[in-house]
């Protein structure tokens, strides 16, 4: 497995060897912070067009594919678009909190970005509570959302800003919990360490029933928590117009669409690290031959096709079940997936504490 | 009939009677009320089914014709109620008789100015508040300056007007407001994705809970009535395809059989059957629009990919005879327009080879689905009494147990001789009526199957007088449309054009109805009962 | 589709006659044809629909016909977010504020369609005393589209001519577009609503 950290640090000691260390670290974060603005835009760019793609074959459809080949453009044209929409300023909004709120909802999922294990060292901020960093940044999202709902000053906008308060909050304690359960597993909060402990076999092997228990629990409220199908009822269409983005055009429309997407890829990537190893790629003891084909391929590659793999089966459920009401989604969450998820908890205790696993 | 009319004539001496196809009693105003509670009341008569009601304007009088139908002898029966005055016309309302009864007179009163006594809602219907004079009336000024296209939002009010009587006789005028200071209103419509059409509905909410609904239509309001007056007969006809799109060829039937009844015309079995075949293939194309739609409502976007394949292998069969996709024009008075294309029959058998694929698995990617479930099953439930009172016909009525089928209660065409099943459920939920629709579905095809390889040899038009003028009189026809009791009130004077063309959607009363049953429930629910219920806007505006 | 098959060059080519009288530089030009690619390859539709033309939107959604291939099926019911209103139905007396309305609503820059007859001249309807004679007496329309109601091959030609128009138009600096539509809304004066 090659470690990308070393030319990671050797790009750090070449700047260092020829100026002072704060501006070697200042050009470093300037060189980070455009990488992952690309990356965090192509990514969008390319999660647009898989859905557009992969909800067109689920109804037999073609899908895009005029503009440019097979329509790889089409999310192109539509970024250029969006850009010169005009952004309109509303009367009777406050202001300040409604150009903030599209703002909010993309540093939220930015956030989340940077302690993603894009790879083997490939990683922004390694630090030994970066699961407990993640889950409290993603949290911010819900606070844009509640402002841009509130700001607006139009009643769809509230409606679906409470809504989408009251279902982000509730289904956080279970993507908290099942990332909990895991945590426990791991005996580690830092990502590198999760990522590490997989490396004879994947969390949703070795932990198996606990872990599989978790995984269905994490990927349900995880489509709660990106506001998806089946529980988009935040921006219900058919209920609301547009949900809490209603009255957002141009641009600041177009963060929200972004971030959409790119929350996918962040509950999907997250799903990844903690179930499915992460970076690491699949190894299976004994099998010696096996895991080094296995190894050839680089790990960012594995990263990210076992993040798109996930999202899959979340658009897949977007575009097969019915939407669900406000009252049976938080049904869903305090009466059914909290308690099962404390349950499993325990169950994952006794198997940490009996060494039941694999 | 003479039964039902020596029954009337010893409880009310100062009626008088008309023969004709349906017996129609004149009773004067005073007496209008007792007559009302009477045949609703009176267990040999049980008129419980306000049909419609049409307004008229007799240039000496105003007046209004109730169509009454008895849902457990299924006869029918018309009440004549006129007044002289021209300058404030007041006619007594039944609205406390029959529920729908206040919306219909509410109608009535938007194009003829009259005025019912004890209404609760007298505010117009499809017309702004602004609207300058009454259009149905004859003597009505057309010109455009005097109603010019608004450009500025439309007036609102936040109160009703009711004209109540007292012992005494004296009508006086009440204020009542519709909305309560603490209600939170959202506005729901015209420019809604799910209110299918252009209809409003006002929605005071609690948190999430519907207080009350108070509905606005008018936003598509063509003038469909009016406009008719000015045309021959046979022009008429093409209004039908463009009030409900879905039931083009039923309600294009309605008409044809009205005049032709009129005409005195025998038309044969072969355009009678064509006319059957494109009713049933238009019932399931349209039932299969109506399950895409309502999934697409709910969220469910896929199904209505799945649905709409099946709707355009019937838009082509019918585009292959009738020569379009949706305003078909195709039946005329005297039989169908053009004869069936020659692939026809073998079009419409692959159909049916493919159909009950298709409707096993709508039921198992919705109607099983455990989300569709929780969302549909007993919301917005509507009982048996209620959907009678309310009119409510077609597939939304059955589900609540009405049989109301105009195919089984009142048979016309060749519906007599068919084998088909009328399809009831007792639920009264939004599950049922969508369960309905697609049992509907295969009654249909079953329909189909009987007729598609009988088709008798004939001529599919029979000839007609080149200019069409009715004798003196007045005919009503119902037949059953995809979404419930169509009918078409004709009055003649013996010329060329009607002197009065009522027509009675169902979807009136589905949009009625919405407030009556949602209440209580989400803002979710709104969707899936509306939904359910599946009214068609330009059909309730006309 | 080949620029020999469209019938209506002319047009086209007169308002590139007139973009060329105006003159632009290298660099602005440049420009304008990368937007100019993006917008005319994404037209958001907004969902509007009045009546029957309505359901053949739906129908040139669906699989057969699927608009989804040019991208245009981001249909977004808020009017914000759509480019695009095709007006498709019946416009009444009582509508005609509301759909004034929507049009302000949307985002520049913007477009409009009229969709069958009833939309281009009040259709079977136009003697109706409650029927809008044409929408253009509301909004400037950039497309009108015939039809009762028109085929979904129709649908896709008259936003495949939008297309085209956008190509050819200026967007920075842009004149021949916003000029008339200041034309036209002098006419019909924008009323001072509470958005």
């Amino acid at each position: 497995m090659y470690d990308l950290s070393i030319i990671t640090n050797w790009i750090h000691e070449l700047l260092l060897s020829v100026m002072p260390g704060w501006l070697a670290t200042t050009i470093e974060c300037v060189a980070i912070g455009v990488a992952l603005l690309l990356v965090y835009a192509l990514l969008a760019l390319f999660y647009i067009y898989f859905e557009r793609k992969v909800c067109a074959a689920f109804q037999c459809r073609l899908g895009p594919n005029r503009v440019g080949p097979l329509g790889l453009l089409q999310s192109f044209a539509d970024m250029f678009k969006m850009l010169i929409k005009e952004i309109i300023t509303l009367k009777n909004v406050d202001r300040f909190l409604f150009a903030l709120a599209p703002y909010l909802v993309i540093i939220a999922s930015m956030l989340s970005f940077s302690v993603l294990p894009w790879g083997n060292g490939l990683q922004i901020i390694d630090f030994n509570i970066g699961i407990f960093f993640l889950i409290a940044v993603s949290s911010i999202g819900v606070l844009g959302i509640l402002l841009a709902g509130w700001s607006s000053n139009n009643k769809f906008t509230l409606i679906g800003a409470l809504r989408s308060g009251a279902q982000m909050v509730s289904y956080e304690l279970s993507i908290g919990l099942s990332v909990l359960t895991m945590v426990a597993f791991a005996g580690t909060m830092s990502v590198t360490g999760i990522v590490e402990a997989q490396k004879d076999l994947w969390f949703i092997f070795s932990g198996h029933i606990p872990a599989i228990i978790a995984f269905v629990i994490y990927l349900v409220a995880g489509t709660a928590e990106t506001n998806r199908g089946p529980f988009d009822l935040p921006e219900a269409e058919s209920e609301l117009t547009a949900g809490y983005h209603t009255e957002y055009s141009g641009m600041h429309f177009g963060f929200f669409y972004l971030a959409e997407y790119l929350n996918l890829f962040i509950v999907s990537g997250v799903a990844a690290l903690l179930f499915f190893g992460g970076w690491m790629p699949l190894h299976i003891p004994g099998w010696e031959g096996f895991n080094e084909i296995m190894d050839y391929i680089p790990s960012v590659l594995w990263f990210i096709i076992k993040a798109i793999v996930i999202s899959f089966v979340i658009i897949w459920f977007k575009w097969t079940f019915p939407r669900l009401r406000i009252d049976q989604l938080l049904n869903l969450e305090w009466k059914y997936l909290l308690p099962i998820n404390l349950f499993n908890l325990v169950l994952m205790v006794l198997v940490i504490v009996y060494g039941l696993h694999f | 009939m003479a039964n039902i009319q020596d029954k009337i004539a010893k409880q009310f001496p100062e009626a008088t009677f008309e023969d004709g196809e349906i017996l129609l009693v004149n009773i004067p105003d005073a007496k209008w009320h007792d007559l009302a509670k009477f045949l609703k009341e009176d267990a040999d008569l049980h008129f419980d089914h306000l049909i419609t009601i049409i307004g008229m304007d007799w240039v000496d009088k105003f007046g209004c014709v109730y169509q009454l139908s008895s849902t457990k002898y299924n006869t029918q029966i018309s009440v004549k109620v006129a007044t002289e005055e021209r300058e404030n016309p007041m006619i007594h309302s039944v609205s406390d008789i029959w529920k729908i009864a206040t919306t219909f007179e509410r109608e009535v009163y938007d194009f003829f100015g009259i005025i019912f006594i004890n209404n609760p809602d007298m505010r117009r219907l499809f017309l702004s508040i602004d609207w300058k004079g009454y259009p149905l009336r004859k003597d009505y000024d057309m010109s455009p300056e005097n109603n010019p296209v608004p450009t500025e939002n439309e007036r609102q009010e936040d109160v009703t007007y009711s004209y109540v009587e007292d012992e005494n006789g004296n009508v006086e005028k009440k204020t009542i407001a519709i909305f309560q200071p603490e209600d939170y209103v959202v506005n729901i419509g015209p420019q809604h994705p799910a209110t299918h059409g252009v209809l409003r509905f006002r929605t005071a909410v609690d948190g999430e809970t519907i207080k009350k609904i108070d509905f606005y239509s008018g936003y598509i309001h063509r003038g469909i009535e009016k406009l008719c007056e000015g045309l021959t007969y046979p022009q008429t006809l093409h209004f039908m395809d463009r009030m409900d799109y879905f039931s083009g060829h039923h309600y294009h039937h309605a008409l044809c059989i009205a005049y032709e009844k009129a005409l005195g015309i025998e038309i044969s079995r072969r355009a009678q059957v064509i006319r059957v075949l494109m009713d049933e293939l238009a019932r399931i194309a349209s039932h299969c629009l109506f399950l895409g739609t309502y999934c697409m409502d709910l969220g469910a976007t896929t199904m209505l990919f799945y649905t709409l394949r099946v709707r355009e292998q019937i838009l082509d069969i019918m585009e292959r005879t009738c020569g379009a996709r949706m305003t078909f024009n195709y039946g005329c008075i005297g039989g169908v327009m053009q004869d069936l294309h020659e692939d026809f029959v073998k079009d419409v058998k692959e159909l049916l080879a493919v159909l009950p694929k298709n409707i096993k698995e709508y039921n198992e990617l919705f109607i099983g689905n455990v989300i569709a479930k929780g969302r549909l099953e007993n919301i917005g439930n509507l009982s048996f009494e209620d959907a009678i009172s309310y009119g409510v016909t077609g597939p939304s009525g059955r589900a609540s147990g009405w049989a109301c089928d105009v195919r089984k209660t009142h048979p016309y065409s060749i519906y007599g001789g068919l084998d088909f099943d009328e399809v009831v459920y007792t639920e009264g939920d939004s599950m049922a009526r969508t369960k309905l629709r697609i049992a509907e579905m295969e009654q249909s095809a079953k329909i189909i199957e009987q007729l598609i390889d009988n088709i008798p040899d004939g001529e599919y038009c029979v000839k007609v007088p080149k200019v069409i003028k009715l004798p003196v009189g007045r005919w009503f026809q119902m037949v059953e449309g995809c979404r419930g009791a169509f009918g078409v009130y004709i009055e003649s004077d013996g010329g060329a054009s009607p002197v009065r063309l009522k027509l009675a959607p169902p979807c009136l009363p589905l949009a009625n109805v919405v407030d009556h049953i949602t209440q209580g429930y989400k803002i979710a629910d709104l969707i899936t009962i509306g939904g359910s219920l599946d009214y068609i806007v330009p059909d309730i505006d006309r | 589709m080949p620029y020999e098959a469209w019938k209506d060059n002319e047009y086209i080519e007169k308002l590139v006659e007139e973009l060329r009288a105006n003159g632009t530089n290298v660099i602005v030009g440049s420009f304008d044809k990368l937007i100019n690619w993006g917008r005319s390859n994404s037209i958001w539709p907004l969902t509007f629909a009045t009546s029957c033309c309505g359901i053949e939107f739906v129908s040139l959604g669906a699989a057969r016909y699927d608009m989804a291939r040019f991208g245009w099926e981001v249909a977004r019911s808020s009017p914000r977010q759509a480019d695009f209103m095709m007006v498709a139905g019946t416009i009444v007396h009582r509508m005609a504020p509301v759909m004034r309305r929507l049009y302000d609503q949307l985002a520049e820059p913007k477009y409009v369609i009229a969709c069958g007859g009833c939309a281009i001249s009040g259709g079977p309807f136009r003697k109706s005393y409650h029927v809008v004679k044409g929408i253009d007496e509301i909004v400037p329309v950039d497309v009108y589209l015939p039809g009762c109601p028109p085929r979904p091959e129709a649908m896709i030609y008259s936003i495949m001519q939008l297309s085209r128009k956008m190509k050819v138009e200026k967007f920075f600096g842009g004149v021949n577009r916003k000029e008339k539509i200041a034309d036209f809304l002098a006419t019909h004066p924008e009323e001072s609503m509470n958005y």
